[in-house]
């Protein structure tokens, strides 16, 4: 049954999204445009301190306002919700409304449900609150001095986590190398920023005991198990909604705090509850900030310019809380040592406590930093030793022949071609006539630069991942799965359903893609749905660049077994074999005997209503359902030694980028990007691109404009779209994008997740670009967002460096 | 103070309507609230994201700054206003064409500003896209696909006027 490339009808074919029309014409039901009958609205009083303790709150004159159906403090809801769920096995608890004190500037504190959201805020401005501001850490190298105010008292420190991980003879590599490269390189808060907040309305119901939820979470099955304990209904009273999304990034995994808040007010009022976020309440408190990680960091190589071993140490600013524990370092370490034959790592984390909202995952989830970090140290290499940065690359790459391919850490590659993929990218760029226009502009005092990365883009998780780095004998989740429903029905029309929602990506077009070529149909005629958790099959939900690789496996299962059924009452229908038949264009019939055959819908009919006409053996109906679990996923070593296969579905990609740096104001102006891309094989090159050039503008906000800052109080300086910046379409360039397809050996149809690899890569080669074009002052580039005044000033001070050497 | 209703009268995709609002309701709750026209999204509340654009008389504006009285004896555009009779407008058929969208939430927005910009400009160069969408944020797309959609649709809506010139002519 399996198919090979030529014969592919629909994998691979440029489709237009399915989910597109009704995007178009404005009428999907995102959450903020879902009502239920009854429902009220909440608002959240959020603390204007970032670290303070609550002596006590009056909420008498905002429970006498008309309209007011409930005020919640911390304290209250704690009386109906428990604590937010945390995946981290430190003892750091977060309530979805803070109780006794609060640890960063925007933190919940009360909340209103009332007859409408403008009454909700008014409720607020009548709240009184008896603080007790407290000093506050946003420095996080203050936060681990010892003395340090402590942002939570029962841990006694700041440093939640510190351990280093020793991955083969890395000291006995570094013995050996001729040069160590180091640099202390920074990367910036950033935060997936969304266009549409979180929002949940939830709707209880006392005489059942039962909860009913719409959300734009994006872990349904996961969320209904996991919420239970902080909503108080067990898991199977809970029904979890799909909604449209209106982009994740990462940023929309649990959503447990608004749920809670949803929930809680849901509880106490006996209404159904809608909370949606507005803007400030996402940039202060949506608990999805990115990494912001100091590095030190090393890199062994020989003379010959050969990598033998890294050593890297991080300092990692977690925020308030913990939720997700040091995921984001974890998931680096699927890839720490990129496409090169590193033999030896080992990377130090220390996660520190600060009163800032929590870092948990934003699209790379860590693995973005290691590329950049890993890429910054390779271009210091090749200029150190004076080797080309495109030659040095070359002869460090694992070479097609290598894979499956093990890295120190244990996880495993499954598949690549990365001289491939540079070649097509240097093919297409054009490099030499980038250096002679170079070269050109330079004689004028134009700074031209190019840059250059070369980097891996991790897909399709693995749940060890979330635990590996807790000594043994501690065990975690070691299940991924995702599943679908085909149905045939009586008259023939096919359905497949879902349980996990749509977040941008575009899980309907893929799934109809797969189970046209699988049936033999026209994916137009498919019909695409989504189910609650009530009715659900497993599911953990997008993240990671998981849902094409998963969909595809579901659908090539379930359709799989469906097939099978289908073909037994055709059998019986024609009175033939079973191995003598095949489908074609809906239709089953005998090989070789294109008159002899039956429809899906004679089928269909045949299955639903016809029992005395079925092969006795079978039940009515006709659908095909198929849990898929991740293709390739190993247990750590009890030792840690070796953490296991937990993210083998590698992708690949090269960048290079032409840029022109206005040294006067700082302006970086993008004159060419070349991306050449490589997640095996392409279901579908239209939204594939999409990805690769919306991945890369987050990549490129990320390297010249977005930071979350705070102040030395802690406040949240980046709290609006004036102040957050995200890149618009001035600050974007039109990007060439390319493919190289190296299918993985593992996967249905050899696909590889491509949702990321465009952030991932972008940093590291505009960095290097930028890099490039101040070489001529000298500059090293160690930390980002590479603004206009850094360009500006780090100019000024290499040319006053200059000419103070020369007076 | 919020027993103060004041009627506003506009319309709405050629729709007459009558409501009675309070003085701070924004436009943009009464076009999602009150006449439940959900397809106008609420990006940032503060005028800077344009997920909220909408027409007042053919302008484009942020409906989470306007108030909904201002828009009292105006006629307001959404993009519900944009197809007909279930037929998508040549814009929509062009994003749909190009995927100039992903998750979509900022797609209505989008839309109305480059209506407005093909109304004043029908055949505009990519800096000029790029410019008039400079008010208009979109967190999944890179802005590419969008520019050549709309320069596909400009092309089409040319080439739509181009063929009823003539026929007119000669009618």
């Amino acid at each position: 049954m399996t198919t090979t490339v030529s014969e592919r009808a629909w994998i691979g074919k440029d489709l237009k999204r399915r989910e597109d029309p009704a995007l178009l014409m404005g009428t999907v039901t995102y959450i903020n445009d879902f009502k239920v009958a009854g429902m009220l609205h909440a608002a959240v009083l959020r603390s204007p301190y970032a670290h303070a303790r609550i002596r006590a709150i009056d909420t008498s004159a905002a429970r006498a306002l008309p309209g007011v159906q409930a005020v919640l403090t911390g304290k209250e809801a704690a009386e109906v919700i428990g604590p937010v769920p945390a995946f981290c096995a430190e003892p750091v608890v977060e309530h979805a409304i803070a109780v006794e004190k609060v640890r960063y500037a925007g933190e919940a504190v009360v909340a209103v449900a009332a007859e409408s959201r403008a009454i909700a805020e008014d409720a607020l401005d009548l709240v009184e609150i008896d603080w007790e501001p407290l000093p506050a850490v946003t420095d996080v190298l203050s936060a681990m001095q010892p003395g340090a105010p402590l942002v939570h008292e029962n841990l006694g420190t700041n440093v939640v986590y510190d351990h280093v991980f020793t991955f083969g003879d890395v000291d006995g590599d570094f013995a050996q190398a001729d040069h160590v490269i180091r640099r202390r390189l920074r990367w910036p808060r950033a935060t997936a920023a969304p266009l549409e907040p979180n929002g949940a309305v939830c709707a209880y119901d006392p005489a059942r005991g039962t909860m009913e939820i719409w959300s734009n979470t994006n872990m349904l099955n996961s969320a209904s198990w996991v919420m239970s304990s902080m909503l108080k209904i067990p898991p199977h009273k809970l029904n979890f909604y799909p909604m449209y999304t209106g982009g994740s990034f990462g940023s929309k995994h649990f959503l447990a705090k608004v749920i809670g808040i949803a929930g809680a007010l849901s509880k106490v009022t006996g209404h159904p509850v809608k909370f949606m976020e507005d803007r400030l309440d996402n940039l202060m408190a949506n608990d999805s900030q990115g990494p912001e990680r100091i590095y030190d960091a090393e890199l062994a190589v020989t003379n010959d310019g050969k990598f033998l071993s890294l050593r890297l140490q991080t300092i990692d600013d977690y925020g308030a809380y913990f939720i997700f524990a040091i995921t984001g370092n974890t998931n680096m370490m699927a890839q720490i040592t990129g496409p090169y034959t590193i033999r030896s790592v080992a990377t130090g984390i220390k996660a520190v406590l600060t009163n800032k909202n929590q870092q948990t995952v934003f699209r790379g989830a860590g693995s973005d930093v290691g590329n950049w970090v890993l890429e910054r140290l390779v271009d210091a290499a090749a200029e150190q030793l004076g080797i080309d940065r495109v030659e040095i690359r070359r002869r460090n790459f694992i070479q097609p022949d290598q894979f499956p391919y093990k890295i120190p850490t244990g996880n495993v590659y499954d598949s690549g071609n990365y001289p491939g993929v540079l070649d097509l990218a240097l093919a297409h760029f054009d490099l030499d006539a980038w250096r002679q226009e170079q070269a050109r502009a330079r004689q004028e005092g134009r700074y031209l630069g190019i840059g250059l990365a070369t980097a891996q883009q991790r897909s399709t998780y693995s749940s060890t991942e979330f635990w590996f780095h807790n000594p043994a004998p501690a065990t975690g989740l070691n299940s991924t799965p995702e599943s679908v429903r085909i149905s045939v029905g009586p008259t023939g029309g096919v359905t497949v359903t879902m349980f996990s929602p749509f977040w941008g990506n575009s899980p309907e077009t893929v799934v109809a893609q797969v189970v046209a070529e699988e049936l033999g149909i026209d994916p137009r005629d498919v019909n695409v749905t989504y189910d609650s958790t009530a009715h659900a099959l497993p599911s953990a939900g997008p993240g990671g660049s998981r849902m094409t690789v998963m969909l595809a496996g579901a659908v090539h299962g379930a359709a799989a077994r469906l097939k099978e059924k289908i073909f037994k009452i055709a059998a019986h229908m024609l009175e033939a074999s079973v191995s003598d038949l095949e489908l074609v264009g809906g239709q089953v019939r005998v090989k070789g005997v294109p008159s002899s055959s039956v429809s899906l819908a004679d089928i269909g009919m045949r299955a639903y209503w016809f029992k005395l006409d079925l092969p006795p053996e079978l039940e009515s109906g006709l659908e095909g359902t198929f849990t898929y679990d991740h293709p390739y996923t190993t247990k750590p070593h009890e030792d840690r030694k070796d953490l296991g296969v937990f993210y083998p579905i590698m992708g690949h990609a090269a960048h290079l980028v032409a840029v022109e740096v206005d040294i006067e104001t700082g302006a970086v102006l993008f004159k060419k990007y070349v991306a050449v891309h490589d997640v095996g094989t392409v279901l579908n090159p239209r939204s594939l691109q999409g990805q690769i050039r919306g991945g890369i503008a987050q990549g490129i906000g990320l390297a010249l404009l977005e930071e979350v800052r705070y102040g030395a109080d802690g406040q949240n300086l980046t709290s609006t779209f004036v102040d957050y910046l995200l890149p618009s379409a001035s600050d974007v360039p039109s990007i060439e994008v390319y493919h190289q397809e190296t299918p993985s050996p593992f996967t249905a149809y050899g696909v590889k997740g491509g949702g990321e690899g465009g952030r991932m890569v972008a940093p590291p080669a505009v960095t290097s670009a930028i890099e490039d074009a101040l070489r001529p002052f000298g500059i090293s580039i160690a930390e980002m967002p590479i603004t206009p005044e850094k360009i500006v000033r780090w100019v000024k001070e290499a040319q006053s460096r200059r000419s103070g050497q020369t007076h | 103070m919020e027993d103060d209703f004041i009627p506003v009268r506009l319309s709405v995709n050629g729709v007459p309507h009558r409501l009675f609002v309070e003085p701070r309701r924004t436009l943009l709750d009464m076009l999602r609230e009150d006449l439940e026209l959900t397809g106008t999204n609420a990006g940032c509340e503060h005028g800077s994201c344009g997920a909220c654009t909408v027409l007042l008389d053919g302008q484009s504006v942020r409906a989470c700054l306007l108030l909904a009285v201002q828009a009292n004896g105006h006629e307001v555009m959404t993009v519900e206003g944009l197809a007909r009779h279930g037929r998508m407008h040549p814009l929509q058929e062009a994003f749909w064409e190009k995927q100039a969208l992903q998750c979509g939430f900022c797609t209505p927005g989008m839309l109305m500003t480059a209506y407005e910009l093909l109304q004043q400009n029908p055949d505009p160069g990519e800096e000029e896209i790029r410019s008039a969408l400079s008010g208009n944020l979109c967190r999944c797309t890179g802005y590419q696909h969008i520019v050549e959609a709309i320069r596909l649709a400009a092309q089409r809506l040319r080439e739509e006027a181009e063929a009823a010139t003539p026929s007119e002519t000669t009618a």
